[in-house]
């Protein structure tokens, strides 16, 4: 593929996605004092009268949610990845247990998130809504792709969290190709017969560059934008068993319970090729910019380097 | 019911059933044959243990039959142990877990107004359960949005599962409680049919601000050995019991 441009935030592109979903009346916003951080803030100034402000209070903007959505609207819900979290129960209990559909977005997802320090830093979001029972999760890598799949939830017909990272990573689609993504089903951005990366967020652009690193040294890998945490694309995992002859995963989450888990547990029932991990190891962050806590946690191309060439050798 | 299945919360349940009964009675605008219809009044059993109470509403309205009743907790029921959306034709939330069910009372009734509906939406809570923090995040936002057709009732019955409320985390006097968040409250008895009636004539009259009734109750009410006693709040009674029970309650 040719080199990635810039483009903005994946939450920028949850912010554009609501915009162009507000033609469908059935759409409304719900914001807990975060709008202008998640973005939603772009559909608020264009309807105000389809937005609601319930202030620092998630768990109370979760069941409202729930209580629209059992009266036909489709609400979208935003606020911090880690503030999502102190209304994990009224997602499982209010939310998901009678299949209402809530679509939940939290914003600054991951380590990436940098200088506001651990208690900002979500790393444990995607693991739990991946256990709640019908619940989709999302964690696209760029703007566009977080666009297309933000506006695919309007007729997505189950309850979803999608997690957007505060800061600008390359583009790894453009306005066409990022129309071809589908809900759960994984996106190849380069095929090689070596290795499989399956990345997700942030660590999608770093594991294209892992994978240009490890073709200088004569391994040819393929990369896998899994934006789709779940329902996981275990189709496209058996293909890459088949055809690869081991798998890194490389999320900014935990690797504890995560992308990394959700596909080891797969292989595992299935068996096959061995598997390593690219994640936050069992720590909290610190404050710090995004690339030096990339570099502490470990979570940067070189590491993905650096675990293909062990998985190999 | 609750004999039956050897579980459940007799004492919310009879603490409850009076205004239930009125609800249902002479308020809600329902269709037993379409249990769907989108412009229907809502009931948000938020204290969703006293499922016994509003299963028995709903059999006598024609939702459920005798069958489902008596197969209460049972594998594969309508009649799950608390209330749910998902189960129980008639049921317009999934409680269970307290203090969420004035935040999706509200979201039903913003949801209503920006609609253009007249549609209701009644919302029952127990005084314990409004030790829940959310419960209030949710009466600070229907006072700051002007929700009106969103009316609340508090049964307090002044027992919760451990032990008397005062004992387990004192609630106070929840009507000045309300009224400083901004809500119209009334208080009432909530076993004198007449105040239940006027109360709820009342709550529904104010349609530009959220209301709340204040509801008086004993725990247990009809049941002499039940009444006021904490131990019946999550107990099924033995046969000897059931057999006082229902002489006391015919």
């Amino acid at each position: 593929m040719s080199a990635p441009s810039t483009g903005g935030a994946s939450r920028d592109g949850y912010g554009s996605a609501l915009l162009r979903l507000a033609d469908d009346p059935r759409v409304v916003v719900l914001e807990a004092d975060l709008g202008k951080s998640t973005k939603s803030c772009l559909f608020r100034e264009a309807n105000p009268e389809r937005t609601v402000s319930l202030g620092i209070a998630e768990q109370n903007m979760i069941l409202v949610g729930a209580g629209m959505a059992s009266s036909g609207k489709i609400p979208f819900a935003s606020t911090f990845a880690i503030f999502t979290e102190r209304g994990f129960e009224q997602v499982r209990n209010g939310v998901a247990r009678p299949g209402l559909v809530v679509h939940l977005c939290g914003s600054h997802g991951g380590i990436h998130t940098g200088t506001d320090g651990s208690s900002a830093q979500s790393i444990e979001d995607l693991a739990l809504y991946r256990t709640i029972p019908g619940m989709t999760v999302i964690h696209p890598c760029d703007d566009l792709s977080s666009e297309e799949l933000t506006i695919q939830l309007l007729d997505h017909g189950r309850p979803s969290y999608t997690r957007t990272a505060r800061n600008k990573t390359p583009r790894m689609y453009d306005e066409e190709s990022c129309k071809k993504l589908r809900i759960g089903k994984g996106s190849i951005l380069r095929k090689g017969s070596d290795v499989a990366i399956i990345a997700c967020g942030v660590m999608v652009s770093e594991a294209i560059r892992a994978a240009e690193e490890l073709s200088k040294n004569g391994v040819e890998a393929t990369v896998v934008d899994m934006h789709t945490i779940k329902p996981l694309d275990t189709e496209l995992i058996d293909e890459l068993v088949q055809e690869c002859k081991g798998i890194v995963t490389a999320e900014d989450h935990s690797v504890i319970g995560g992308l990394g888990s959700a596909v080891s547990e797969h292989v595992s029932y299935r068996g096959g090729v061995p598997i390593r991990m690219v994640g936050v190891s069992d720590r909290f962050g610190e404050s710090g910019e995004p690339g030096e806590l990339m570099n502490l946690m470990g979570i940067t191309y070189g590491d993905i380097v650096d675990s293909c060439e062990s998985l190999l050798s | 019911m609750i004999h039956a299945a050897g579980a459940g919360h007799p004492g919310g349940s009879l603490s409850a059933i009076d205004i239930i009964a009125a609800l249902y009675g002479n308020q809600l605008r329902f269709d037993v044959n379409n249990p769907d219809w989108a412009d229907r009044d809502r009931f948000i059993m938020s204290k969703g243990h006293a499922s016994p109470a509003v299963y028995s509403i709903l059999f006598e309205m024609g939702f459920i039959t005798e069958d489902d009743m008596m197969s209460f907790r049972k594998l594969g029921s309508v009649c799950q142990g608390h209330v749910d959306m998902k189960w129980t034709n008639g049921v317009d939330f999934s409680a269970g877990s307290l203090g969420m069910g004035l935040s999706f009372g509200l979201g039903c009734a913003l949801a209503a107004r920006m609609d253009s509906s007249n549609r209701e939406v009644w919302v029952m809570v127990g005084d314990g359960e409004i030790q829940e923090g959310q419960f209030w995040e949710a009466a600070m936002a229907a006072d700051f949005h002007s929700v009106g057709r969103l009316n609340l009732i508090v049964d307090r019955n002044r027992i919760q599962n451990d032990d008397f409320v005062e004992v387990q985390m004192e609630v106070g006097d929840v009507g000045a409680k309300l009224a400083s968040f901004g809500w119209d409250v009334m208080e009432i008895d909530g076993h004198d049919m007449e105040q239940v009636s006027q109360a709820i004539q009342w709550s529904s009259s104010m349609t530009a601000s959220p209301t709340a009734i204040v509801a008086h109750t004993i725990k247990g009410k009809g049941v002499s050995y039940m009444e006021d006693n904490p131990s019946f709040h999550g107990k099924a009674p033995n046969d000897n019991e059931l057999a006082i029970a229902l002489e006391e309650l015919s």
